[in-house]
């Protein structure tokens, strides 16, 4: 579904501050797997999440999804197959624009952004049972400005617009970390949902290492531009927190909650 | 008299107030400070003058003038995004190409259309008269086109397309997610934005029967302050759309010069009461943000 092949990214090349991230990093994701990426802070993750995304360009090597080759293909045009949610939950949503206009815009990706209306009011039903879905009350704020939201529920927004028209692989950046435990909690819980229903191959990148125990199918664990931990399915199933601390510990980094 | 001022306040801020409208777009909307708008406007005024003097139909100069600013804006926005220029820096490139290319439209520095020379108010005249509201014959033009154009500008914002126009501004990063080019949508928009401002001009031409290479000076600023005036004191009523505010901004702003002019302002010194009055637009917008602690949010 998703293959990184032969990736090699070296940062500030030709200065004092120059850092080799990847040489030669390889990884492959098959279709319908919810894979948790964990690792230290400059291990890797985003730029992984980045390079799959086209906002990094690696020095070398290929990103092959669905088969293809997109590697010369800018970040907008990738977007096409590509759902992404970001840490900031101000990323995932335009704030000026009410939730209704939010959701209207995200349904319509895919298709030409022409001269009919913006507002989809045939859909405003499926939109109010979809923020139903959220248990926050958002179904009736449908004329409030996202910017007006909390975190949690703008990040719960960001979720649904994301996944709304279907992509083929879905980038979760820390979509978490910018949240308190229970907004976090009930946003990851969404995203089990949504990911579960959708039958989206994902790829999440978190610092909580709870969520890699709880969520996903297949767990990665990240350090200097390498992948040290990669189990998935039973293997996965019988991990504790404790296991991925102990492989944390070792690498003596810091770890999320 | 104070009939006279009233009117002429209300031609002016109306004209303005479509020039206004424009830096709404980039100011507001695309969060892009475009000083182009300097240069399309005496743009606008030299297009349609030239068409004028050639006997051409002036609604169709309205039009052409719009074509040139949108063009203009074009190269704005294809300096800012292809070519990767800083955003302010693009504006000032296009204004400063614009005096040439303004200068050898006309041919000369300044200069002045005949009496007989047909405009928009000359073809309009017949329909008021001779009676007293022959009085109010341009300012009743200058706000159908005003309207006009605020119309279109509100119907285009709630299109498709417009909406992600308001998005590329606010969030660059969701249009990219959306699968969509933001630099092409901040090209469009600076081409509707540098078209209203040309229109103005072409209004503004027809009105004042007059192109001087220079009058361009001082319209961001003056489209600024309507702006901030706009948002500012009409976001409160909720009824009125963003544009309506705008527009009344700069009727408001208009009014505030008359008045200084007739209290014994030298004209030589506009830009200078420009200048003072933006500073104290901007004081006044920080001062009632703060006290309704409304945060950093922005009206688009």
């Amino acid at each position: 579904m998703l293959k990184l092949s032969h990736i090699y990214k070296t940062f500030n090349a030709g200065t004092v501050d120059e850092k080799a991230l990847f040489s030669d990093f390889n990884l492959e994701i098959k279709e319908g797997e919810f894979v948790s990426v964990i690792g230290s802070n400059g291990s890797g993750k985003t730029t992984m999440l980045n390079i799959v995304s086209g906002d990094i360009a690696p020095d070398s090597g290929n990103v092959i999804l669905g088969g293809n080759d997109i590697t010369p293909k800018k970040n907008f045009k990738r977007a096409e197959k590509i759902g992404r949610v970001f840490q900031n939950p101000s990323m995932g949503t335009c704030p000026s624009m009410t939730i209704w206009e939010n959701l209207s815009i995200a349904d319509n990706k895919g298709k030409r952004y022409g001269l009919s209306r913006g507002l989809n009011r045939q859909r405003r039903n499926y939109y109010r049972s979809q923020l139903e879905l959220l248990g926050m009350g958002l179904e009736n704020r449908l004329g409030t400005p996202a910017g007006a939201l909390s975190g949690g529920q703008r990040q719960a927004l960001a979720l649904i617009m994301a996944t709304m028209i279907r992509p083929d692989l879905l980038l979760l950046d820390e979509h978490t970390a910018a949240l308190d435990p229970k907004s976090s909690d009930t946003v990851m819980m969404l995203t089990e949902k949504v990911v579960k229903e959708k039958k989206i191959t994902t790829l999440m990148v978190t610092h909580n290492l709870r969520h890699a125990v709880e969520y996903g199918t297949r767990a990665i664990m990240m350090h200097e531009g390498g992948v040290i931990m990669d189990v998935s399915g039973d293997e996965k199933a019988k991990k504790t927190i404790n296991d991925y601390l102990t492989v944390f510990n070792e690498i003596s980094i810091e770890c999320g909650n | 008299m104070i009939e006279a001022l009233i009117i002429g306040i209300l031609e002016q801020g109306f004209i303005y107030g479509i020039m206004a409208m424009g830096v709404y777009i980039t100011y507001t909307i695309l969060d892009f400070p475009d000083l182009s708008v300097d240069g399309t406007f005496p743009l606008g005024i030299a297009v349609c003058f030239v068409m004028i003097r050639n006997g051409l139909n002036p609604w169709l100069a309205l039009l052409a003038a719009f074509a040139a600013g949108s063009l203009a804006g074009m190269f704005t926005g294809i300096f800012n995004v292809k070519l990767k220029i800083r955003n302010l820096l693009c504006g000032i490139l296009t204004m400063t190409a614009l005096y040439s290319i303004n200068y050898s439209i006309v041919g000369k520095a300044s200069d002045f259309l005949s009496m007989e020379s047909t405009t928009i108010f000359t073809t309009t005249a017949a329909f008021f008269g001779e009676g007293h509201l022959a009085l109010y014959s341009k300012v009743i033009v200058i706000f159908v086109i005003a309207m006009i154009a605020k119309l279109v500008l509100d119907w285009y914002l709630r299109t498709k397309s417009g909406f992600l126009l308001r998005s590329v501004g606010d969030n660059e990063g969701l249009v990219i997610t959306l699968a969509q080019n933001p630099g092409t949508i901040k090209i469009i928009g600076l081409m509707i934005s540098n078209g209203l401002v040309s229109l103005a001009g072409a209004v503004y031409c027809q009105y004042g029967r007059a192109f001087n290479v220079g009058s361009g000076t001082g319209t961001v600023v003056m489209g600024l302050a309507a702006v901030i005036i706009g948002l500012t004191v009409f976001k409160k009523i909720k009824f009125l759309r963003v544009t309506t505010g705008v527009i009344f901004g700069m009727i408001v702003y208009k009014a505030c010069i008359s008045i200084a002019l007739s209290a014994g302002l030298r004209s030589q010194d506009t830009n200078l009461m420009i200048t003072i009055l933006f500073i104290a637009t901007l004081m006044i917008n920080e001062f009632v943000l703060k006290k309704k602690k409304a945060g950093v949010k922005r009206d688009a």
